[in-house]
C-alpha cells in the first residue's frame, strides 16, 4: 500500500478498480490546518482527469502494471491482437485503448504493450517509425500553387501530409508523438 | 531595523525543549527525551510574562512531515508579541512592516508574485474568514467547520478567489481553528486570529493571546483527544507556561514566515529556492 507521503508525480495507483497515474501533486497547509494532499490523476484506461485531495493517514492501492513485449498478430472487428514472445500468450485490446497506436501498427511488428491486470490497456510506441507510402499523387512540376506539402497513404491506411517530392513505394520516418512525417529513408 | 525602530527588544529562546503546545495538525520532531521547538511562542509568552512588553526573535523551528512547494520541515520564523495589545495592533504593524521593506530594501512598491502585481504599501485588504466562506464557498462557516471540510475549501474555494493586488488580512477564524487565541468579545464563536496573505501566498499568523490558564489547559487536552481520534500520540502539556500564563497581560503575538517572505520578494514558488539544503539535499 502506498501512503500520502509516496505521493509524487508519475505514482501509479489503483482508485474505483481503474489504473491512475499523478500527473500533478502539491502538498498544502493552510495556516495551523490540517495537511492536504491535491492530486490530478489521470485514468490510464479512458485517459478521464480527476482532481483529489487526501488527508494524512490515507492510503493507495498500487496498481499493478506491466509493460511485455509482443508482437502484433492482427486486427479482426475493433479488436488488435498481441501475442507475448516469451509465452506466446495472446491479449486482445480494444481499439479505444489503441489510440493513436493503430495508425502505425504492422503485422508482425514489436511494441511494449502495458498490462493491467489481465488487461492490455496501452501500447508503447517507438518514438519514430517506418512506413512505405503506397498512394500519393504525383509531383506536379510547375505547380505554382505554393503548397508545400500533399496527403500520402501509408501502408497502415493513416493519412498525413508529406513533402511534395515524396513517391508512391518510398519509405518515410513518422514521429509517433505528433503524428507528422519527419524525413525521407534512402535506399 | 524595523523593530529597533519601533523599540522591539530581540530575544532567544531555547530551541530545545520538553514541550511544545499541543495541536492537532502541528507535529514536532524529537530531540532525545525533548523536542525541537515548533514556534519559539510558549517561550516568548513566559518573557512578557515577565514583563517584557515588546519583543521579537528570529530563529529556525521544526515541523515534521511538512514538506511541499512551500513547506520545509526546518525553516526560519520571526516571532514578535506585544503586551497590552490585540491582534488590530499586529495588523498595522504587518502593515508598517512591508512598508518599511518597501523603503528601505525595494526599488519599487510593486512586486510580481506568481503574475500577480501586488502593490505592498496600499492599505491591506481586510475581510472576515465568515464573510469569505458566504462569499466564495457556498458553505456557511459554521457548517464547515462541524463537517471538517475547513481546511479543504479554505484552500480550494478561498485562497484562490482572495484579492491579489494588495496584501490581505483574513481574520476571525473561528475559535475551533485558534488553540491560543483569544475569543473575538462579542462573538466568542470566532478568535480574534488573523492570516496575512499577499499574492495567494501566505505570510504570516497572528492573534490576540488567550491568557486564561484554564481555558488553555482545555484547549490543550482537545487537541491531544482529536490527535489521539487521529491515531496520533498525545503531546506533553507544558506545564510552566501554563503556570505563569495567568499572570500574563493581555497580549498579541505574530509569527511570520521570513522564507516564504524571500520567496515572495525574489518571485520564485518553491521554497527550496530561498534555501540553500533542503532536507533532500541532505
Amino acid at each position: 500500500m502506498y501512503s500520502v507521503a509516496d505521493l509524487k508525480k508519475g505514482l501509479k495507483l489503483t482508485l474505483d478498480g481503474d489504473p491512475y497515474i499523478v500527473i500533478a501533486f502539491d502538498f498544502v497547509k493552510p495556516g495551523k490546518g490540517q495537511a492536504l494532499y491535491r492530486t490530478k490523476m489521470r485514468n490510464m484506461i479512458n485517459g478521464t482527469i480527476l482532481d483529489r485531495t487526501y488527508r494524512s493517514g490515507e492510503s493507495f492501492e498500487p496498481a499493478s502494471l506491466e509493460d511485455r513485449q509482443m508482437e502484433y498478430l492482427y486486427k479482426e472487428g475493433t479488436h488488435y491482437t498481441f501475442m507475448d514472445q516469451q509465452t506466446y500468450e495472446q491479449v486482445v485490446m480494444e481499439e479505444d485503448a489503441m489510440g493513436d497506436a493503430k495508425n502505425y501498427l504492422l503485422e508482425n511488428c514489436k511494441v511494449d504493450v502495458l498490462i493491467y491486470g489481465e488487461k492490455a490497456i496501452g501500447v508503447t510506441l517507438p518514438n519514430f517509425v517506418n512506413l512505405r507510402v503506397i498512394q500519393t499523387d504525383p509531383w506536379a512540376k510547375g505547380d505554382t500553387s505554393g503548397n508545400d506539402s500533399k496527403p500520402a497513404t501509408v501502408e497502415t491506411g493513416y493519412v498525413l501530409r508529406v513533402p511534395p517530392f515524396i513517391e508512391e513505394g518510398e519509405l518515410i520516418t513518422i514521429d509517433t508523438r505528433n503524428g507528422e512525417y519527419s524525413t525521407r529513408v534512402k535506399g | 531595523m524595523f523593530f529597533e525602530s519601533e523599540r522591539f527588544l530581540e530575544v532567544e529562546t531555547p530551541l530545545r525543549i520538553p514541550a511544545n503546545a499541543p495541536e492537532e495538525h502541528i507535529e514536532p520532531i524529537r530531540s532525545g527525551d525533548q523536542y525541537l521547538h515548533t514556534s519559539p511562542e510558549l517561550c516568548m509568552k513566559r518573557l512578557l510574562c515577565r514583563g517584557h512588553d515588546r519583543i521579537f526573535q528570529i530563529c529556525h523551528c521544526w515541523r515534521g512531515e511538512e514538506r511541499g512547494r512551500r513547506h520545509i520541515p526546518e525553516f526560519t520564523m520571526l516571532e514578535w508579541y506585544r503586551s497590552h495589545s490585540d491582534y488590530e495592533d499586529l495588523m498595522n504593524d504587518c502593515e508598517r512592516l512591508l512598508r518599511f521593506i518597501v523603503n528601505t530594501c525595494l526599488s519599487t512598491s510593486t512586486i510580481c508574485y506568481e503574475s500577480n502585481h501586488i502593490v505592498l504599501n496600499k492599505e491591506f485588504s481586510r475581510v472576515t474568514v465568515r464573510s469569505a466562506f458566504n462569499q466564495y464557498a457556498g458553505t456557511k462557516m459554521e457548517e464547515a467547520v462541524s463537517n471538517g471540510s475547513f481546511d479543504e475549501i479554505m484552500v480550494t474555494h478561498i485562497e484562490p478567489a482572495l484579492v491579489r493586488d494588495r496584501p490581505l488580512l483574513l481574520m476571525d477564524y473561528p475559535i475551533e481553528m485558534a488553540a491560543l487565541a483569544r475569543p473575538k468579545p462579542g462573538d466568542p464563536s470566532v478568535a480574534e486570529r488573523f492570516e496575512l496573505y499577499a499574492g495567494g501566498l501566505e505570510l504570516a499568523n497572528g492573534f490576540s493571546e488567550l491568557n486564561d490558564p484554564i481555558e488553555q489547559r482545555v484547549r490543550f487536552q482537545m487537541a491531544n483527544q482529536n490527535r489521539m481520534k487521529n491515531g496520533l500520540p498525545a503531546l506533553p502539556i507544558p506545564e510552566p507556561f501554563l503556570n505563569e500564563l495567568a499572570v500574563m497581560p493581555p497580549s498579541a503575538g505574530i509569527a511570520l514566515g521570513v522564507d516564504r517572505l524571500v520567496m515572495l520578494l525574489a518571485g520564485v514558488s518553491r521554497i527550496e529556492e530561498v534555501i540553500a539544503f533542503t532536507p533532500e539535499d541532505m
